[in-house]
């Protein structure tokens, strides 16, 4: 879960990393109000999930809390990179003398962590990073030691800040590790960490992500950090049923077994709506290894709800869970669904007790079920039968 | 031959009481796995009974493996549990660690690796294999099963066989039933896991018994394109490939916790583009990857 700028900003000063005062607003009154508790300039910063919201004129310096007003009225709405803003975020404003960048995150190749630190911050990481790499000290944590004092001494060396600076800026990076370990992220990232003009480090922007594993099993605080209004209907539904589900642009809906055949299923239907008028997958579905009966049923459900798909694709391959439970739980969705299963099916299986399994959905011979003999037959079928539904 | 794990494979299960554990030891021992033990620190002295097999119960993998000389340990721990587990049996120094659990927290994974990294014998090699998280472990047929593969689909024969995804990995040994497997090994979908393709790789090319390998990745990482630019150095065995995702949507997670579009990061096409550099043959579906391999097998 990535976390919006003002959530990481709550998350740094619980962990004690020195931040400035920051009030999230969703209505211009807010914002007007927050304005007038922090007092003095703010900077009006519209919360998204995606880069690039100053240039999209996302940000704004207000002197009064008048003009604080006026500008969340812009930018509360705004559609940045196909976000939409409903909220902003009004933050005291800094009197900044220098600016630094700082992250730590997860390296999956290296199987460790990866701090990022240079002492030009503000640009985009990645332009500086191209543009000039030795700017941007690398330096890899021990998962077992991570960044104690020793490690943050090496870090701000190897970024090369001033003498004077070094003790306030390892203190700071070592509080932002404890975010990182205690709060079981994936990356926390500053950008800019700022020197003021009175001298003081501080973290000006912040960009947090959480790994949902460690969320489920030890954070239950995190729940609060979800953003459920934005999420799609179908997909908050789905979560809710314990489904992993993503909605995606296409007619054909999909449900399989395991994540990778599940993926393997929306490419195959994609390619086989090439020749079908251009149908593609309307979701990813993933059932689970185990795959029973009654979360059959609540997928289904969730599927024949959108009102986008034309057709459903079944794909299971029968491990552990065999076909004639995955047939058994077809049916006996399809009679708890009743009418509202009106979309027609096309069900491939394969694997332990097959010939039971096909044998069950012919038997049952429901008007809306097509058996597929292959993966590749089941999802040229489902395809064709989205396509003349169109 | 095969690799990693064959019909002398001693086998003791942590988490052997729990759901999950009971099911698989049973489905396992089918398999012909040597089970020699269990491990539930609250139900040590106990037994747990399949079939005619009595199979005994300890305190810790420590003690396990003095009185039954394991060497392979599954673990079927919830994710809460799963890094204390593991870390066990790291300290008793077990030679293969597979780990089944789904949901264990990225940082418990790159803890317990980064121990499993540090513990080396004399020759400075690593101790602990681990396999996994979040995978569906490995299979030898005919010999062992040491994961929660079905273990009817196909028997030996000359393929390799190394996946992030279980469900693609009994996809694949099911369209290739008629040759058969030496190992198939799901490496598991989180973002951070034990044994990767390129070790599967090797391993592969060093067995005299798999004459060609499949590899199967999936979106996330550059796994696949690390184990392409190994393909080209140093495996003389045919090999093909699969990428599942390519209609996968930037920035959501597919299941799989390591399964993520990020930016243009861990796209399939530019992972099948660096496995077609590297001279492997991409299939564009299972099926079709299916037919490649037979070629290739077929020329050998």
């Amino acid at each position: 879960m990535d976390l919006y700028e003002y959530q990481a900003r709550d998350l740094f000063e619980a962990h004690g990393v020195p931040v400035l005062a920051g009030i999230v607003a969703y209505t211009p009154e807010e914002a007007k109000a927050a304005a007038e508790k922090i007092g003095g300039v703010v900077v009006v910063k519209a919360q998204v999930k995606v880069g690039g919201r100053g240039k999209a004129g996302g940000v704004k310096v207000a002197k009064t809390a008048d003009e604080a007003f006026e500008h969340a009225s812009n930018i509360l709405g705004m559609d940045i990179k196909g976000h939409t803003v409903n909220k902003v975020m009004i933050a005291q404003g800094a009197d900044i003398a220098e600016e630094f960048y700082f992250s730590v995150l997860l390296d999956r190749a290296n199987r460790n962590y990866l701090a990022m630190c240079s002492v030009e911050g503000g640009m985009e990481i990645e332009q500086l990073a191209e543009e000039r790499p030795e700017a941007l000290a690398r330096v890899a944590v021990d998962p077992l030691v991570g960044i104690d004092a020793e490690k943050a001494a090496e870090i701000v060396a190897a970024a090369g800040f001033a003498e004077e600076l070094r003790g306030k800026v390892e203190e700071t990076l070592q509080k932002l590790w404890v975010v990182f370990k205690e709060e079981d992220a994936t990356l926390v990232e500053v950008n800019p960490l700022v020197k003021t003009g009175a001298g003081d480090i501080v973290a000006l922007d912040g960009k947090v992500s959480l790994d949902d594993n460690a969320s489920e099993v030890r954070h239950p605080a995190h729940e609060e950090l979800e953003d459920k209004g934005a999420a799609d209907p179908l997909e908050a539904k789905a979560k809710a049923a314990g489904l992993n589900y993503v909605k995606l642009d296409g007619e054909v809906g999909i449900i399989g077994n395991g994540a990778g055949l599940v993926m393997s299923t929306l490419d195959v239907v994609a390619y086989a709506g090439e020749n079908h008028g251009g149908v593609k997958p309307a979701n990813f579905l993933d059932i689970g290894g185990g795959a029973s009966a009654e979360v059959m049923a609540s997928g289904l459900d969730v599927i024949l709800n959108d009102p986008q798909v034309k057709s459903v694709f079944v794909n299971v391959f029968g491990g552990i869970t065999a076909c004639d439970a995955v047939a058994n739980g077809i049916v006996g969705a399809l009679n708890t669904l009743g009418d509202a299963a009106n979309k027609p099916l096309v069900v491939r299986l394969d694997g332990n007790n097959v010939e039971e399994g096909r044998a069950i959905l012919a038997e049952a011979n429901h008007p809306l079920v097509t058996l597929a003999a292959t993966m590749d037959e089941g999802a040229d079928k489902a395809a064709e039968l989205a396509n003349a539904a169109k | 031959m095969s690799i990693y794990l064959n019909k002398d494979s001693k086998v003791i299960v942590q988490g052997i009481t729990g759901g999950e554990g009971t099911k698989h030891t049973a489905l396992m021992l089918k398999a012909g796995t040597n089970i020699v033990g269990g491990v539930n620190a609250r139900k040590a002295g106990t037994t747990v009974t399949h079939g005619e097999q009595e199979i005994k119960v300890y305190g810790t993998v420590a003690e396990a493996k003095a009185e039954t000389g394991a060497d392979v340990s599954i673990v079927f721990v919830p994710p809460k549990f799963t890094k204390d587990a593991v870390v066990e049996a790291i300290e008793a120094e077990v030679g293969l660690v597979v780990v089944i659990t789904e949901g264990v927290p990225v940082q418990d994974s790159a803890e317990f690796w980064a121990l499993a990294q540090s513990k080396v014998d004399a020759d400075g090699n690593q101790i602990t294999r681990i396999i996994g998280p979040n995978c569906p472990g490995i299979i030898t047929p005919g010999e062992a099963l040491v994961g929660i593969t079905p273990n009817n689909i196909t028997g030996k024969g000359p393929i390799g066989l190394v996946s992030k995804s279980g469900t693609l990995t009994y996809q694949m040994m099911f369209e290739l039933r008629d040759l058969g497997f030496s190992t198939a090994i799901g490496i598991g979908g989180d973002p951070v896991i034990g044994t990767t393709h390129i070790d599967a790789l090797a391993a592969f090319e060093a067995d005299p018994e798999t004459k060609a390998i499949v590899m199967i990745g999936e979106i996330g990482g550059d796994a696949e394109e690390r184990a392409a630019e190994y393909i080209k150095a140093n495996v003389t065995k045919p090999v093909v490939g699969y990428v599942a995702g390519f209609t996968a949507p930037e920035g959501k997670t597919m299941g799989h916790a390591g399964a993520i579009v990020s930016g243009s990061a861990g796209t399939a096409q530019a992972k099948k583009e660096a496995l077609e550099a590297a001279g492997v043959k991409v299939g564009k579906t299972p099926s079709e990857t299916a037919v490649l391999l037979r070629e290739v097998f077929a020329a050998l």
